[in-house]
Parts: structure tokens; C-alpha cells; sequence
């Protein structure tokens, strides 16, 4: 088949990105309001808020590094300003962005006020929404698009539809040279030896178990019960899901028939090469998301069966049902609606081209629902308490 | 009309795919050969919700995709819904 082109952004460092954002970042909870500020000044801007960035300390605190820079560094921003309250740490993301090449700059409250930031920064803030508003967008192949795919409020429909359909593009991506990642080890609690047999090699098997077996420990330390009141969701339950197993067997659907994973990616780490790869993630969909965004994945494939409604700012947040109950009451967050697989009216190929046929839709410009509904949640993983 | 499906030849339970009312005949087929199943509903499964193929007795497998999703807390006859209050996971238990 021949490729599928795509009319992206191609980045200084030939990443190739579907949307054009300019992002104010705050580096802290405390300078939020400073960067809000920012994004009501100048228009076509957008604050990412968040509610971390003080006192984290060891690994923790390198995932909020990493999350912060990739989230700059991500292939669908075009341009970053940063707030923090003070120089060092501001800079340090400001640096990590701008290995990108990337225009980035940095600005920080202490000695100044926020009035006088908001000022400086708003300034800077123009400049790059005129400069990244006249970027044109250029042919690229599809398979140069690095895709996250993690369903939610699943429920029996999502592993007999929407999840198969995503395991097929996921088969035709890869086999095109294009690069994805799946995660949510939690909710892979079941089925973990169907995932082991996928590995591309022995060392990427022990790697993933290793990383399984360490989130299943966390389970076991901080569980008060056998998770019923967690895992599977209400949402889960009411769509017919039992148990985590169950659960877990329809996730991982979205995996592929053919495609092996070549490797296994810590939260918000990028993958090296093309190919499928695991990251550690949390199974919380806005959670996971962010991480991915922050890998400079450029879109995500979100099957739901009971009708999850998260979007990211960042990454668009493709949707897919099965449950034919979802695509009538919800209709205004479904993407695409794969339940005539339900009846033997839609293969699972054809439902895998129309959702691939999505893809290229949304990377042209098509505004998600997600995105159209204003859906930009952006939720950073935090390990453990601040010191 | 489909009324349930299995994924595996293996499976002692099917998902409804439509509302299924009690005491129905229903259509199922299994995914994973096409293979033509049949079944009666004991009581009303709502879309998504799954039914006993088989009787089961508390202790049992219960095999979906041909992998266990958990065992049987309380007896369950064929036709009847399988759900939280007859089957409990194994693993986090």
C-alpha cells in the first residue's frame, strides 16, 4: 500500500508535528497565575498549568524535569515561554527545551513581581505567536508521526472493537517504519505474560517484567483491599467489566497481532528508534497522556467504552467506541465510531484503515472532539511526597 | 442480529452485544473461528454484560479470550449474568 502522507510541522530537529501551539509553562504551582495572565494578554497562546514543581526531590523529581522539557520539546509546540519563581530551575527547563532548537525563553518572579513578569513575558509571548502563525505546513509521511495509544472507562465493547482497531494500526504503523507507544501497567495485570510474549528480544521481556513487577509491589504496599473500589472503574463495572484480568485482556488488544515491542521507555522518556514501545505509565488516562506528550508523541489513540472524555493540551486525543449505546448518548466525544464491528458489519482492517483514515484527518488540522470541547487536561505524575 | 460474542473457542462465557431480554434464544459467534454458538438467557443481560455458558460451581475459572479473568465466588447456572456479585478477581485479592 502506499504510504500515507500527512501535512505536518517539521521542527528544527526534524521531528514532525501536527498542531502549532505556543506554550507558556509554568515551572511551578505558584507561578500558574503568571502564565494565565500571559495567555489573557496575547491571544492564540496557551498556559498549562499544573499543581507541582517545589521541593521534589530524587526521581520524582527527575520525572518533573522530564516532563516539563518534553512537554516544551514536544514536536506540536512551535515555541516556549517559561515562568518560574526563581532563575535556576526555570533555566534548567529553558536549556532542556532548547536543545530542540526551538525558540524558548525563560522568566522569573523573584526580585521583580508578578506584574512586571507577566509584562516581559507577554511581550515575548506576541513575538512567538506572529513568528509560529506564519510556519507553513509541509508533506510528511504518517509513519514519521509518533503515536501513544491507552483506552479508558473501558468496557467488554472496547476489547471486542475499539481496542482491536487500535492493535491494527498499531500492526500497520510499525510495519511502516513509524513509532508508537502503549503503557498503563497496572491495567496489564492479567494479561502481563501476553505482553511479555511480545517483546522483541529476551533482555526487552525482563525489562518489562521488572517494570510490572515493581508498579504490581506498589499495589500490594499501599492496597487496603482487593482494589473493587478502584480497579476496574465504576464506569468499568457498569459496562460490564468484572475484573482487573478481564480488564486487562481488552487493553491489550490494542498491542496488534503482529508487532513485537522493541523497548521499554521509564514515564516521559522518548523513544531512541521507530518501532512499539512500553512506558511504565499510570492506567489514570490524563496522567498517562501528559507522559506521552511529554515522550513527544504527536497523537493519541483513546478507545473508551463507557465514554471517557480527557483531552491533553498538547497532543490531540483521537476517540474511538464500540459500545453503540456511547457513540448515540455521547456522540459529541466519539471521533470514531467502530460499533458495527458489534454485528460482523465492520472487519476489524476496515475499522483499522477508517481510524488510520483519522489519523491523517487530525494531523491536517481536523480539531479533535477532545480538542473542539476544550478537553486539555494536564496532569503530571508525582512519585511520592516533596520533602 | 448477534446477540453475544466470545473471543476464544476456549471461553465459557459471552459478551451480549445487544440488550438481551430473559429467556431468550440467543445468536452468538465466536471471534477467534466465526464458529455459530447458541444460548438461553436464564435472566435479562444488559449490552456489554456477560453470560453463563456453562454452570458453574463456586471455585471455578472463569475463561474469556481463553485466558482466566477470575473465579466464581457463587454458583451460577448457564444462561444466567456473570458480574461482581459471582465473580471476583484472583489477582489482587
Amino acid at each position: 500500500m502506499t504510504q500515507r502522507k500527512i501535512s505536518g510541522y517539521r521542527r528544527e530537529n526534524g521531528r514532525v508535528g501536527v498542531r502549532n501551539h505556543v506554550i507558556i509553562l509554568p515551572v511551578d504551582d505558584i507561578s500558574n497565575a503568571a502564565c494565565e495572565a500571559v495567555a489573557s494578554n496575547i491571544k492564540g497562546v496557551l498556559a498549562l498549568p499544573h499543581a507541582y514543581g517545589r521541593l521534589q526531590f530524587g526521581e520524582d523529581l527527575e520525572l518533573f524535569f522530564r516532563t516539563m522539557i518534553g512537554t516544551g520539546s514536544n514536536p506540536n509546540v512551535a515555541a516556549v515561554v517559561v515562568i518560574g519563581i526563581e532563575q535556576g530551575w526555570t533555566q534548567r527547563i529553558v536549556d532542556g527545551i532548547a536543545k530542540t532548537g526551538k525558540p524558548v525563553k525563560g522568566f522569573s518572579i523573584e526580585g521583580k513581581g508578578d506584574i512586571r513578569t507577566i509584562a516581559e513575558a507577554s511581550y515575548q509571548a506576541k513575538e512567538y505567536v506572529q513568528w509560529a502563525s506564519e510556519l507553513q505546513r509541509t508533506e510528511c509521511d504518517l509513519s514519521e508521526l509518533y503515536i501513544s495509544v491507552k483506552c479508558g472507562e473501558s468496557d467488554t465493547t472496547t476489547g471486542l472493537a475499539s481496542c482491536p482497531a487500535v492493535g491494527n494500526v498499531i500492526d500497520k504503523h510499525c510495519a511502516d517504519g513509524g513509532t508508537a507507544s502503549f503503557g498503563e501497567t497496572s491495567e496489564l495485570t492479567g494479561a502481563e505474560h501476553i505482553v511479555a510474549a511480545k517483546a522483541a528480544s529476551e533482555q526487552v521481556r525482563k525489562q518489562f517484567l521488572a517494570a510490572f513487577e515493581d508498579y504490581t509491589k506498589l499495589v500490594f504496599d499501599q492496597k487496603k483491599d482487593d482494589l473493587s473500589e478502584s480497579q476496574p472503574t465504576k464506569g468499568n463495572i457498569a459496562g460490564g467489566l468484572t475484573t482487573i484480568e478481564e480488564k486487562a485482556l481488552g487493553n491489550v488488544e490494542k498491542l496488534g497481532k503482529r508487532t513485537k515491542f522493541v523497548g521499554c521507555l521509564p514515564p516521559a522518556v522518548a523513544p531512541s528508534n521507530a518501532g512499539l514501545w512500553f512506558m511504565d505509565t499510570s492506567s489514570a488516562a490524563a496522567e498517562a497522556v501528559t507522559l506521552w506528550a511529554a515522550s513527544g508523541a504527536v497523537v493519541h489513540l483513546f478507545p473508551t467504552g463507557q465514554g471517557n472524555v480527557i483531552g491533553n493540551p498538547i497532543e490531540p486525543v483521537i476517540k474511538l467506541s464500540g459500545n453503540p449505546k456511547t457513540v448515540a448518548t455521547m456522540k459529541e466525544h466519539i471521533d470514531l465510531d467502530v460499533s458495527p464491528i458489534l454485528q460482523g458489519e465492520m472487519t476489524i482492517d476496515q475499522a483499522g484503515d477508517a481510524l488510520l483514515d483519522m489519523i491523517v484527518r487530525t494531523a491536517n488540522g481536523r480539531h479533535t472532539a477532545a480538542e473542539a470541547l476544550g478537553h486539555r487536561e494536564f496532569v503530571m505524575t508525582k512519585l511520592y511526597r516533596s520533602a | 442480529m448477534i446477540h453475544f460474542l466470545t473471543h476464544d473457542a476456549a471461553d465459557n462465557v459471552g459478551v451480549a452485544v445487544v440488550d438481551i431480554a430473559a429467556g431468550a434464544e440467543c445468536v452468538g459467534r465466536n471471534l477467534a473461528d466465526n464458529a455459530p454458538l447458541k444460548a438461553r438467557s436464564a435472566e435479562a443481560i444488559p449490552l456489554g454484560h456477560k453470560l453463563a455458558l456453562k454452570d458453574f460451581a463456586v471455585g471455578d475459572s472463569v475463561t474469556k479470550y481463553g485466558c482466566e479473568i477470575g473465579k466464581i465466588v457463587q454458583a451460577v447456572k448457564a444462561g444466567h449474568h456473570v458480574h461482581t456479585h459471582n465473580l471476583k478477581t484472583k489477582r489482587w485479592a
